[in-house]
């Protein structure tokens, strides 16, 4: 029987409040979200609190919505309400690909995007598709908000910059003209972590790509990124040979490690092919849906 | 601490561990012990429970995250001593060996004939592919969902 270790438990009734609580107990406190990640590894003691402060009730972080050329996600928005979103799938074909295959229907109806990100497991999809459109977190702390890139929000395996009096509230995707985009994950099972997983967005001018974003997961990428890829295609025209050599690229960026899900040459090659495909996939629905002429 | 919840549409109040996880609450403290503890890791789908609308995996949520919430379980679904369609569909269907996974699988799909009145058996398999049946196959558990989509009122 896998129980959590003994911990207190406070309800925060708002941001505000959940960041006081967070400084009165310092860093032995946790915030707790749809608790998915969290409470597995409370149960495994690889994570013992000593107090939970549940940000549950603060249904003012559940939201998506578009502002200022931006789609901005609610931290507390569940996966299920990012998969349902009409908006967010016009605008980001990448988000849905993404959260179609992020564990199960019911893990994702109480599972929220802010946990997600704020667990950091390098197997994590939403940290590639982040990095891919290129967004920014937003953190609210006892000193105010601040922003940080999606690029700059991870610190390591299981570590993002959010100090231990901070919450992540809300995620900005920027909106831009005439981009489209995908992600492929290769799992051994449904509802499995992956094996290794691939994002990309590119934004076409005719058939120029004048900038791109390509994000990797469980492959051992920096900041889940791919940036040498990246940098190759700007200003290049979106042909096949351009893709593929961007998928090589990104495979000889990335550091993938043997695990149980598989040798590390396999992870690299899954990095290049899955690199090229979502590059082929992104610039098919980038034209798509470009007004003719 | 206290916790109240409203499981099948009665209130109830217990004073528990923060700790406590929600389907421990519903089998231990109050009894019901139609939902079924099983993998305890978010992965086989047995303790599913409503909590408010959503279905839920009760053994990675805590009985204090669902203080004021309504939560339905299994014990719920049948109303005036009439079975629900879908538990005709598991008996009309074979739905069902063991009986381990059930609970679980029902209440998916209750909830998912709720949203969708006609789903394709491709749309039933991804709402119940996160519960993990070893008996059927599957197979007979989508006839069964099947089945109560053509008989729900």
């Amino acid at each position: 029987m896998q129980v959590p270790a003994q911990v207190e438990y406070e309800r925060a009734a708002s941001v505000e409040h959940a960041i006081t609580l967070l400084r009165r107990y310092g860093p032995a406190a946790r915030v707790l979200a749809g608790g998915h990640s969290l409470i597995p590894m409370m149960k495994l003691r690889l994570v013992q609190p000593d107090v939970l402060i549940d940000i549950n009730r603060l249904t003012s972080l559940c939201y998506l919505n578009l502002v200022d050329g931006q789609l901005r996600i609610g931290a507390l928005t569940r996966h299920a309400q990012l998969l349902d979103s009409r908006l967010a799938g016009d605008q980001f074909a990448i988000l849905h690909d993404a959260e179609r295959v992020i564990a199960d229907p019911i893990v994702r109806n109480w599972g929220t995007i802010g946990g997600s990100l704020c667990q950091a497991d390098p197997s994590e999809d939403l940290s590639a598709a982040f990095a891919a459109l290129k967004g920014t977190m937003i953190i609210d702390g006892p000193d105010g908000t601040r922003e940080v890139s999606a690029r700059a929000f991870h610190t390591g395996p299981y570590e993002t910059v959010v100090g231990p009096a901070e919450v992540l509230t809300e995620i900005r995707l920027p909106l831009l003209d005439g981009g489209g985009s995908a992600y492929l994950k290769v799992a051994r099972r449904a509802g499995d972590w992956p094996v290794g997983a691939a994002g990309a967005a590119v934004w076409l001018a005719g058939d120029v790509i004048t900038e791109a974003g390509i994000g990797l997961t469980a492959l051992g990428a920096t900041h889940f990124a791919a940036a040498e890829a990246e940098d190759y295609l700007r200003g290049k025209p979106a042909s096949a040979e351009h893709l593929a050599r961007a998928g090589q690229i990104a495979a000889e960026s990335c550091r993938p490690v043997s695990d149980q899900r598989g040798p590390a040459d396999y992870k690299r090659h899954l990095a290049s092919e899955l690199t090229s495909r979502v590059l082929r996939q992104a610039v098919s629905r980038a034209r798509a849906i470009r007004p003719g002429p | 601490m206290k916790v109240t919840v409203t499981v099948n549409g009665i209130e109830h109040a217990r004073d528990v561990e923060p700790r406590l996880l929600l389907v421990h609450f519903l089998r231990d403290d109050l009894g019901l012990t139609g939902t079924h503890w099983g993998c305890d890791t978010s992965n086989c789908g047995a303790c599913v429970v409503w909590l408010d609308e959503l279905p839920v995996k009760s053994c990675t949520v805590l009985a204090v995250m669902a203080d004021g919430r309504r939560i339905q379980t299994v014990e719920g679904l049948a109303r005036g001593g009439r079975l629900d369609p879908v538990q005709q569909g598991f008996a009309a269907c074979h739905g069902l060996q063991c009986g381990f996974c059930t609970p679980g699988m029902m209440l998916t799909a209750r909830w998912l004939l709720d949203r969708d009145r006609s789903p394709t058996p491709e749309r039933v398999r991804e709402a119940i592919s996160g519960q993990i049946c070893r008996c059927t196959g599957y197979e007979n558990i989508v006839k069964s969902i099947l089945w109560a989509a053509s008989h729900d009122e």
